[in-house]
């Protein structure tokens, strides 16, 4: 028990990244700023790689952390596709409010 | 010293958490931005104690770094600090929280009701858990196939991202 560190408090750690992912998915339901709920689904996946991470720790497993790498990744590629989109639809509408972009609403 | 480590935990749950409400509920953007980044710097600690050094270094160059200066170039960009003031629609909010307390309600008695986890110690491996040998010998052998997969990912986005951000009027005489 003596070389464990935070893991033993891995039930904790994993509430947190639940608080976490909940606060994420009230930011991406209640803001309508495109950019923060952009920010907001970045917290979301924070909150997933703590989640992997605590487990390949508990586990002693690497691939958790490799997987969390993966995702860092994808969460790149998402935030240069979207923050291009969001850049494309100012350009066109002078507006990032998400409750503005509705013209293809029947 | 379990005591010690609760001490270390609450400290930085507590930051992560409020810098998170305040991200989610600060009017201005580059604010909202800069909130985020404490999150991430809070979770890289976490991450530093939980044997994962070299992603909490990626997670403080490349998330807190590189990704959130591209926000707050975007934000200043755009001049979008203010537009978003407008908090919404009055029957969401409630409902939006209830749905996330309802998902920690869940999580917490999923946690409960789970058999504990028999942790493991450190192995005696020569290779230290988490460092970036362990890393690179994991994703350059059993993780290879997604690894060049996700370049292509990368690739792809790049080449969208110039694409869509070119000015159409030009498009014709290209």
């Amino acid at each position: 028990m003596s070389n464990q560190g935070f893991v033993t408090l891995y039930p904790l750690i994993i509430g947190l990244s639940v608080v976490l992912f909940s606060l994420g998915a009230i930011g991406v339901l209640i803001r309508r700023n495109a950019i923060i709920i952009f920010m907001s689904v970045e917290l979301m996946l924070n909150a997933a790689n703590l989640a992997f991470i605590t487990f390949a720790r508990a586990y002693n497993q690497i691939d958790g952390q490799v997987f969390v790498f993966f995702v860092m990744v994808v969460a790149a590629a998402e935030v240069a596709v979207g923050l291009a989109l969001i850049v494309a639809i100012f350009r066109t509408k002078r507006s990032i409010n998400v409750d503005d972009i509705n013209q293809l609403k029947g | 010293m379990p005591g010690f480590e609760i001490v270390i935990f609450g400290a930085l749950a507590l930051i992560a958490v409020v810098a998170a409400v305040l991200m989610i509920t600060t009017r201005n953007a580059v604010h909202s931005a800069l909130f985020l980044v404490v999150v991430m710097a809070s979770l890289a600690v976490f991450f530093l104690g939980l044997w994962a050094p070299f992603v909490a270094m990626v997670q403080v160059a490349v998330y807190a770094g590189a990704i959130m200066v591209l926000f707050l170039f975007v934000i200043m960009l755009l001049g979008a600090e203010k537009t978003g003031a407008r908090m919404l629609r009055t029957w969401q909010t409630p409902v939006a929280i209830g749905l996330a307390l309802a998902v920690v309600v869940l999580g917490a008695l999923l946690l409960l009701n789970t058999a504990p986890i028999e942790v493991a110690d450190r192995p005696a491996a020569e290779i230290v858990m988490g460092s970036a040998e362990a890393i690179g010998l994991a994703l350059y052998s059993v993780w290879l196939f997604p690894f060049e997969a996700v370049s292509i990912l990368l690739l792809v986005a790049m080449i969208g991202a110039v694409v869509m951000t070119r000015d159409e009027r030009k498009k014709t005489s290209v």
